[in-house]
């Protein structure tokens, strides 16, 4: 019995490997090949700086974007991200400027993720209950989200110095900084999530047949609030890490624009945009492939409003790509 | 028909990827006639309209319309010589109103500009002289969908068109609305147009059609009066089954069977919904499999789902294992131990790109989790065993299931369900679209399931398949069960008749069976 399941393993083990390799091989290739290319051609690339620099550009941009691919695994999107960021880091100064001590720290890290958790919540009874397209119900917060985050601070700017809060973002371990850390454990722990467990395979499932997953009484519309309110929380939690960064919270500025970069780095990651597929580690891919596309245009003097242009070709040749791999 | 006919097609050849679907097939039609064109499902009668239309381009033959001959290559072109369709699913313009449908792309106009009022006031008239009086300024959408067919059917007439095909027109209307929509049917032939009429009820094509063209197997098998061909002839025309082939021999093992068989497992009651579902009765016991007969369109599918809770009754008691059951959704089906093989595997049964292993689990994948973590040692045990019990055959169970042949991905989503061990197993159309060995297959692991004391319901358009694995066969008609046939009665020859003729008929066709045998 014990030697029968050993030796079938190893065969099926390694099929799965091939398989997984080969869903985001490209994109693997595509980020070595730019690597390759600065090493050779940009000046000072080999540098703990550099390297320390590209990552923690892009460690909001991953964190949404994990929750991004969650939402896009079942056929959703989520425009609203950039307004739970703004919401999340509205809050979170309000807190710890009045509240002293560890509690007021606490209570900074926990009821802004909480808020924007909530905004997950409202669309996910949106698409869920009121059957609302994704696109449609998310705009509605992607609209007034960021309305909400000014009202709640009068629209002020937020300055402030709180090394306790701000360690998120610019604390180090070894010399690595802290956020980086953060965003490689998220990212292993929703590959593991969405790999291993039960929550993963229905997410899978309800994005690749919604039909089949009703007929198999899998909770559809669970599994979808569930992604919302996920993706939603992890929005809150890139909006502290920004303005920890920033030193400062601007309801006006916070998640500007997050929303977009996160759907590019999963469409360039290899995630299909109509669902049932969700590639962590390629999100991750492709989301530096498109922040050292524009680390290395702007280290040869190419202005950042051309590396927008190139941007979006990369993101048709990504998507285009993806069709013809079906 | 002593003049010529309005639309002759002969020898009509097409074929898709290799596989022929249409074979010198033939279908004409006369001016002033309402024309019935049946067969069952993957007959080719769509194909036939299709090429007619322009939809598709046929390989060999010829159609002659009006007096000439035509190889249209766009719908476009069939609609400007005067031929009109519509379709199951109406294609109308929802948001614009009655009137502006009526005379889309053919607005009259004055100075250059649309004349609204006279567009408003010939499209009431139209509709009046339909006997229907709504307002035309409405959007479409606003209406029913049996005013929608006739708002189709008035855009059809105001085009003058020649010939109107009505492709299952009726499918979704209710009695009353399928009176109107004949009116205005009977009014169009008197008219002097030609009509071509696709349905699958019985009742209907007797009440409205004049002549019927039966296709079967991409071949038109007859062309007849509806007078000549009555309810029996046309059903086993359809079908393809002559008097000598329906006689059944092994009635007794089914006798014998249904004599041991255990408690009723499923007891349904007056069942009702929609428009598909009137009223349906059956019941299944533990250790025998009923035969779910109907012609496509009967409500079988509909029947299996209210069953399943995919969808909810409107009326009707259910019971499962003497105990009343109200389904909210499939969950609380499966927690009751029913299962549901549906009829469409593409669209309701696969995950295409998840793995053979994760959609064969899929239902008892909770029951192998702890914790939220799936336990995969424990998933690889259940996955080998069917793979091995049912002859999967595949290159890994990691492989995508959309690479697998039909009759391998039927049996993953049978084993989908066996897996959850369920008391009652509903299995719609489960040899569909498999090739012959697999349809043995599936045949034999019924037979087992059922002598391992499940209850089984199958539905199956070849009575062939269903006799065959069957102990009895419930017959409904319309959406309603008209003939309970159990063991010895049970045969392709009773089915059909109860199909043809309903409840309190006579079996004609057992009797006909019957002096065929005592004349031998």
């Amino acid at each position: 019995m014990i030697d029968d399941t050993q030796r079938a393993a190893p065969i099926v083990q390694a099929s799965a490997k091939k398989k997984r390799g080969v869903a985001i091989q490209r994109e693997v290739a595509v980020l070595l090949a730019m690597i390759v290319f600065n090493l050779i051609f940009t000046q000072h690339f080999v540098s703990l700086q550099t390297f320390n620099v590209n990552l923690t550009q892009v460690v909001t941009i991953v964190i949404v974007g994990i929750g991004m691919t969650l939402v896009v695994a079942t056929g959703g999107i989520d425009l609203s991200v950039g307004a739970s960021m703004a919401i999340a880091g509205a809050l979170a100064p309000m807190l710890f400027m009045n509240i002293d001590g560890p509690l007021g720290i606490v209570l900074a890290f926990t009821l802004p993720i909480v808020a924007a958790a909530l905004c997950g919540v409202f669309n996910g009874f949106l698409v869920t209950r009121l059957n609302v397209q994704p696109i449609v119900a998310t705009l509605v917060l992607f609209i007034a989200g960021r309305g909400i985050a000014q009202v709640v601070t009068d629209g002020s700017l937020q300055a402030f110095t709180n090394p306790a809060f701000q360690w998120i973002a610019l604390g180090k371990i070894a010399g690595v900084p802290f956020q980086i850390l953060l965003m490689l454990v998220l990212v292993a722990l929703f590959t593991w999530i969405v790999r291993k467990t039960l929550f993963g395979k229905f997410l899978l499932v309800t994005g690749g047949n919604e039909d089949a997953a009703y007929l198999s009484g899998i909770p559809t519309a669970r599994v979808k609030m569930i992604a919302y309110t996920v993706c939603a929380a992890l929005a809150g939690l890139a909006g502290l890490i920004s303005i920890s960064v920033n030193s400062s919270s601007d309801a006006n500025v916070v998640g500007l624009g997050v929303e977009l970069d996160a759907i590019a780095a999963v469409a360039v990651g290899g995630t299909a945009l109509t669902g049932g597929k969700a590639y962590i580690t390629g999100t991750l891919i492709g989301a530096l492939i498109i922040q050292l596309l524009r680390y290395t245009l702007l280290a040869h003097g190419i202005p950042d409003a051309a590396a927008l242009v190139l941007k979006a070709a990369i993101i048709i040749v990504a998507v285009y790509v993806q069709r013809k791999r079906g | 028909m002593a003049q010529t006919p309005l639309l002759d097609m002969q020898d009509i050849d097409i074929a898709f990827g290799g596989v022929a679907a249409l074979k010198r097939a033939r279908l004409t039609v006369a001016a002033g006639e309402v024309h019935a064109l049946i067969g069952q499902n993957g007959a080719g009668k769509s194909t036939l309209i299709k090429i007619l239309t322009g939809a598709y381009r046929k390989s060999a033959g010829t159609i002659r319309f009006d007096g000439r001959e035509v190889d249209f290559r766009t719908p476009k072109e069939a609609r400007e010589a005067g031929i009109s369709t519509i379709y199951q699913e109406i294609n109308l313009v929802p948001f614009r109103s009655v009137a502006e449908n009526i005379f889309l792309g053919r607005e009259p106009r004055r100075f250059g500009l649309i004349d609204w009022k006279i567009v408003q006031r010939r499209a009431s008239e139209l509709l009046e002289s339909f006997g229907l009086r709504i307002d035309v300024r409405k959007p479409v959408r606003d209406y029913s969908t049996a005013i929608q067919q006739m708002v189709a059917l008035a855009r059809a007439v105001s085009s003058d068109a020649k010939m109107v095909i009505m492709d299952e027109s009726t499918s979704s209307l209710d009695e009353r609305e399928v009176e109107l929509l004949f009116t205005v049917v009977r009014r169009l032939r008197d008219d002097g147009r030609a009509v071509i009429f696709v349905s699958h009820r019985l009742d209907e094509l007797y009440a409205l059609c004049d002549r019927v063209t039966v296709m079967r197997d991409g071949q038109t098998v007859a062309e007849n009066t509806m007078q000549q061909m009555d309810k029996l002839k046309l059903v086993t025309t359809m079908l393809g089954r002559t008097l000598a082939a329906v006689v059944h021999e092994d009635s007794a093992v089914k006798e014998a069977n249904l004599a041991k068989r255990g408690p009723v497992a499923l007891a349904a009651q007056g069942l009702a919904a929609g428009a598909k579902v009137t009223d349906v009765s059956l019941d299944v016991h533990a250790g025998e499999a009923v035969g779910l007969a109907g012609l496509l369109g009967s409500g079988r599918t509909e029947t299996m789902r209210l069953l399943f809770g995919a969808d909810r009754p409107a009326k009707g008691t259910l019971d499962i294992n003497g105990e009343p059951a109200s389904f909210k959704s499939p969950k609380d089906a499966i927690a009751r131990g029913v299962a549901y093989l549906t009829e469409d595997r593409k669209a309701e049964g696969i995950v295409p790109e998840l793995s053979v292993r994760d959609n064969l689990t899929l239902v008892c994948l909770p029951a192998l989790t702890k914790r939220g973590v799936v336990d995969v040692a424990k998933q690889r045990e259940i996955v080998d065993g069917f793979i091995e019990s049912l002859g999967i055959k595949l290159r890994s169970p990691d492989q995508p299931i959309r690479e697998l042949s039909g009759g391998n991905q039927q049996k993953v989503l049978l084993a989908r369900w066996l897996a959850t061990h369920p008391r009652l197993l509903l299995l719609d159309e489960p040899t569909r679209g498999i090739d012959v060995g697999a349809k043995a297959d599936v045949a034999k692991i019924v037979r087992e399931l059922r002598d391992a004391g499940m209850a089984v319901l199958l539905s199956a358009s070849e009575l062939e398949e269903l006799t065959a694995v069957a102990d009895r066969a419930v017959v409904i008609r319309d959406g309603e069960t008209v003939a309970q046939l159990d063991g010895a009665q049970m045969n392709e020859a009773s089915i059909m008749d109860a199909i043809a003729y309903g409840a309190g008929a006579e079996s004609t066709l057992a009797e006909a069976v019957e002096e065929a045998k005592h004349d031998r």
